[in-house]
């Protein structure tokens, strides 16, 4: 509970409507797209302006209350549940997009804006902005760039981190930074933009962000490649590569996967299939033609049983926005969906679907498998009951072995999703000791009282899984 | 973290008698295959216009579970929320998950009905209009005369003149004011109860006549009887069916809702049709759901399956099934060249399913052109009684939607349930739409078209 006095101050910089501390407001961002997490703030605050943000923050560091901010609540690392209570700081009211510069190619926009809506109208003026999380429907551009999201362009085009050139930000004492700017080249200095993209809002709150915006490709190809074989299909994304083509998207869905998506999206998906892969390249149309031929080759080698060649644009749409549904469409199977974000050289992609199958095996549970092949990026999911605590356990340990799989084929515990809270006792694996040490120093330099995303990256403990109830 | 679940809910013992209630109605495992990934926020209209969490399907799921699993209680402002769902379910199409959200929100309802608010006016209205009026068709008949008496005898002059209505809310004289003519006479009184196809009947199908529709729009059934009878179908209308129930089902007052889905299936299953046709959303989107409504009553059970499998929206039908229609033929219609758009009916377009089959029809058309407006499939805000309850909410959508039927620019805004025609109606008015700008049921329009070519 915040005192009456401070929830007066508060109100008095965002406007009596914009600070909400009824039970409605605390339990309705008490949580995120992480299963099994809940824990209720304290207040919900919506500011307007970067001045808004930095009063906020002046008046909470000075009371020590801690600061959430939230985009859309779709991370799946538990980023935005209030773990330590304290202010969740909505970022929707701040969502315009402040200018597009032609000449630069750059666009300047306000954290909140949702990402397809700032891509729907980069598209509009004939450009082109790459990063396409699937989740992009309801994600911001903020939380994309506080995760460092990816998506399904990322093989080609890389990911978040790539686009952003420049950012405002506001530290937790309130004061106002600017990194950055429309520039391709800047050395002054420490990487700051590059330090905040991924920082989970744990060292500073985003306010403005420009970005980098490119051409669009001229045309785009869109292949289904089905498989009797998961192996076999995990394989060909490593054979594509070795063959020196990159295609704009090389995703992998398995069976599981393919049955849940095809119940949703009704698209007559092959469910006799162990696996598919959605290959889509873009460029000049002689070469795409060109790659997509020589694609074809690499599948058949591969012994894909059928190769299909979406007939229009649309029909490519709707097998992406297929593909996107694939993590909500697999609740459909089991009341709780636990997916993780494994990510190893795409090399050894084939080696790590084998793994996952064996560890499930071990622990007896069931997990699907998707996700962004061409980076080797694997999303297994496993399909459980929160209240099957046995299973949870088993499901956990599993998890535990698929980390340590990743690392030791000289992998990451997350590629795209973030540390948050259900990585954070892992992030010691990855990063060592002497790393964590860094970063904490890096953390204290920014946030010294732990006001920023408190709870999120650093665990009290490494490695046992954390689940926490709070409020 | 101890286990507090025992198979399927967690084993609280509320102190609340409404948490309690709430507990015991709700689907839990509907709860929780809701994985808060947040698909379903941009297809919300409440959250599209107030930017709320906590007026999203996603918000709305987490504070009944909240309230299931006690994190909180179902205060004054929960019921609110809860009220202020428009019930359109276009959160469901767009959940790959499959959440049922429409059986959540009712079930919610239901328990909300258990332990009503006392002295607030908007239940006793609910409640008089539901208990006392819909269900009963003699009563309904007889509003219908006792309106169109008060329409036409100049009462309804004297009783505006006089500033009457205006001790009635504002939203509520707008209403009143756009009320087409009532009648008492409805379809079965006009057509009889067999209606036969012209030509080889390619099918048996029954009429479901539903209670406003017949009251307000009767015009609209036998038209929906005469284009079902030119497309080859012989139409039964059994004079024993009721209302559908999906008012009180959606207000929560579950327990009349089944008791007049069984009158229907009854009331239907002697004849043994085909298909059981409908013309109007809102009701069809029940019908579909007997099944579910009645899947605890086992001696209902497999009734009311059958009839649920033979509901269709008479645009699917005509569309799927029927006879081509002359509306179609550019050589015989005589119609003047006209631009329509579409207002999508939540219900027909979200449960039935069939949201293509009009705009396939109007397609159709000859001479004339489909414009498809921004956003037709957004709610328009008439959601069943939603306009009566929550005027302000709904304020808003209608204004909403009545831009983009202005830039659509059309001489006929037409839709496919009586709640979203009226709806139309009043925006229109309210909004200054195009002067020479009709608002009709699809069924109108097209039965229009057709009788123009054989004047
Ligand atoms: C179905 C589904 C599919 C997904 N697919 C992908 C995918 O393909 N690729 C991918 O990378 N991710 C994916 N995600 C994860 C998630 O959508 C992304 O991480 C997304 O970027 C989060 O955006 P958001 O606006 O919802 O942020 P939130 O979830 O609200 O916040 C995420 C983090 O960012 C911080 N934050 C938010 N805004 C700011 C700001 N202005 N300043 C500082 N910190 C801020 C928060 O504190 C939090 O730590 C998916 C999620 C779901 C549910
Ligand atoms: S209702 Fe469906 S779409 Fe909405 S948050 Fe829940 S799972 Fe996602
Ligand atoms: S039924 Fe309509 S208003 Fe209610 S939560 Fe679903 S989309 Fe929103």
């Amino acid at each position: 509970m915040l005192d009456r006095v401070l929830v007066k101050q508060l109100r008095a910089i965002v406007g009596e409507a914009y600070f909400r501390d009824d039970k409605e407001s605390l339990v309705a961002h008490s949580y995120d797209g992480t299963p099994m997490l809940q824990a209720l703030p304290d207040g919900v605050i919506y500011p307007e302006s970067t001045q808004q943000i930095s009063d906020v923050m002046k008046l909470l560091a000075s009371r020590r209350v801690p600061v959430v901010t939230r985009g859309s609540g779709s991370n799946l690392c538990g980023g935005t549940v209030p773990v330590q209570g304290g202010v969740v700081m909505v970022m929707h009211r701040m969502n315009r997009i402040l200018e597009t510069d032609l000449e630069n190619l750059t666009a300047t926009v306000q954290p909140g804006i949702i990402t397809s809506e700032f891509i729907n109208h980069i598209e509009s003026l004939g450009l082109f902005y790459p990063p396409d999380p699937s989740s992009m429907r309801i994600s911001t551009i903020g939380g994309n760039i506080a995760e460092c999201s990816g998506g399904l362009r990322g093989l080609k085009y890389g990911t978040t981190k790539d686009y952003v050139l420049g950012l405002e930000a506001v530290l937790a004492n309130g004061d106002i930074i600017r990194t950055g700017g429309k520039l391709m080249k800047d050395v002054a200095g420490y990487d700051l933009t590059k330090l905040l993209v991924g920082s989970e809002g744990t060292l500073a709150i985003i306010t403005e962000a420009t970005l980098k915006l490119v051409p669009p490709p001229a045309s785009k190809k869109t292949m289904l490649a089905m498989y009797r074989d998961l192996y076999g299909a995990a394989r060909t994304v490593s054979a594509i590569i070795e063959s020196k083509i990159i295609p704009a998207t090389l995703e992998i869905m398995d069976n599981p996967t393919i049955r849940v998506v095809d119940a949703y999206a009704k698209l007559g998906l092959p469910l006799d299939m162990e696996a598919v892969l959605l290959i889509e390249q873009d460029g000049d149309p002689e070469k795409v033609e060109r790659d997509m031929e020589r694609i074809r080759e690499v599948c058949e080698r591969e012994r894909a049983d059928r190769i299909e060649i979406a007939s229009s644009r649309e029909e490519a749409e709707k097998l992406l926005t297929a593909r996107r549904s694939a993590f909500t469409a697999l609740a459909r199977l089991r009341p709780t969906t636990i997916l993780e974000d494994a990510t190893v050289p795409r090399s050894k992609i084939a080696d790590m679907v084998l793994r996952i199958n064996e560890i499930a095996k071990k622990y007896n549970i069931s997990i699907a498998t998707f996700g962004h092949a061409g980076d080797g990026n694997l999303h297994p999911t496993a399909t459980t009951d929160a209240r099957d605590h046995d299973e949870i356990s088993r499901v956990e340990r599993a998890f535990e072995d698929i980390f340590a799989a990743a690392i030791e084929l000289g992998g990451t515990i997350t590629g795209e999703h973030g540390v948050g809270m259900v990585k954070a006792p892992f992030l010691e694996w990855k990063i060592g000791a002497p790393g964590m040490e860094l970063m904490k120093g890096i953390k204290q330099a920014f946030d010294p009282h732990h006001l920023l995303n408190p709870g999120k990256l650093f665990a009290k403990e490494t490695r046992k899984r954390v689940v926490i109830d709070h409020g | 973290m101890d286990n507090p679940f025992v198979a399927g809910k967690p084993a609280i013992a509320h102190d609340n008698p409404l948490s309690r209630t709430i507990l015991r109605k709700l689907d839990y495992d509907q709860l929780t295959n809701c994985m808060r990934c947040g698909f379903c926020l941009p297809a919300c209209p409440t959250f599209r216009e107030t930017g709320l969490e906590q007026e999203s399907p996603r918000g709305r799921i987490a504070l009944m579970k909240a309230v299931a699993d006690g994190l909180m209680n179902p205060d004054q402002a929960f019921r609110v929320q809860m009220d202020h769902c428009l019930g359109c379910r276009a959160c469901e199409p767009a959940c790959p998950a499959d959440v049922k959200y429409g059986q959540l929100i009712e079930q919610t309802r239901d328990a909300l009905e258990d332990h009503p608010e006392r002295g607030l006016p908007a239940a006793g209205l609910r409640k008089v209009l539901f208990q006392g009026v819909f269900p009963n068709r003699s009563r309904l008949k007889w509003i219908g005369k006792s309106l169109a008496f008060y329409q036409k005898s100049g009462l309804r002059r004297i009783v505006r003149g006089t500033g009457m209505m205006r001790l009635f809310a504002p939203h509520l004289r707008e209403m009143e004011e756009i009320l087409p003519d009532a009648t008492g006479r409805g379809v079965v009184e006009q057509l009889g109860t067999l209606f036969p196809a012209k030509g080889s009947p390619l099918a048996r199908v029954a009429l479901f006549r539903g209670c406003i529709m017949d009251v307000l729009f009767a015009e609209t059934n036998v038209n929906t009887v005469k284009l079902l009878s030119e497309a080859g179908f012989d139409v039964y209308i059994p004079e024993e069916q009721v209302c559908c129930g999906a008012l009180h089902a959606h207000s929560g007052e579950l327990e009349e809702a089944r008791a007049l889905a069984r009158a229907n299936v009854k009331a239907f299953k002697e004849l043994d049709m085909d298909y059981i046709v409908s013309n109007a959303g809102g009701c069809g989107a029940l019908l579909v759901e007997y099944d579910h409504l009645l899947q605890d009553e086992s001696d209902w059970r497999e009734n009311a399956a059958w009839f649920a499998q033979r509901v269709i929206d008479i645009s699917q039908l005509l569309v799927d099934k029927g006879r081509e229609l002359p509306f179609a033929d550019e050589a015989a219609t005589a119609a003047e060249p006209a631009v329509m758009t579409y207002q999508d009916s939540c219900h027909l377009r979200n449960v039935m399913k069939s949201g293509s089959a009009p705009r396939q029809l109007l397609k159709r058309v000859a001479n004339a052109e489909f414009n498809e407006m921004k956003e037709a499939d957004r709610c328009c805000g008439s959601a069943g009684t939603y306009n009566v309850m929550q005027p302000e909410m709904a304020g808003t959508l209608l204004k909403h939607k009545m831009e983009h039927v202005k830039a659509a620019n059309a001489h006929y805004l037409l839709t496919s349930n009586p709640g979203c025609l009226l709806q139309m109606i009043l925006g229109a008015k309210k909004h200054n739409a195009r002067a020479d700008m009709k608002v009709m049921h699809v069924v109108d329009f097209l039965y229009e078209r057709i009788s123009r070519k054989d004047e």
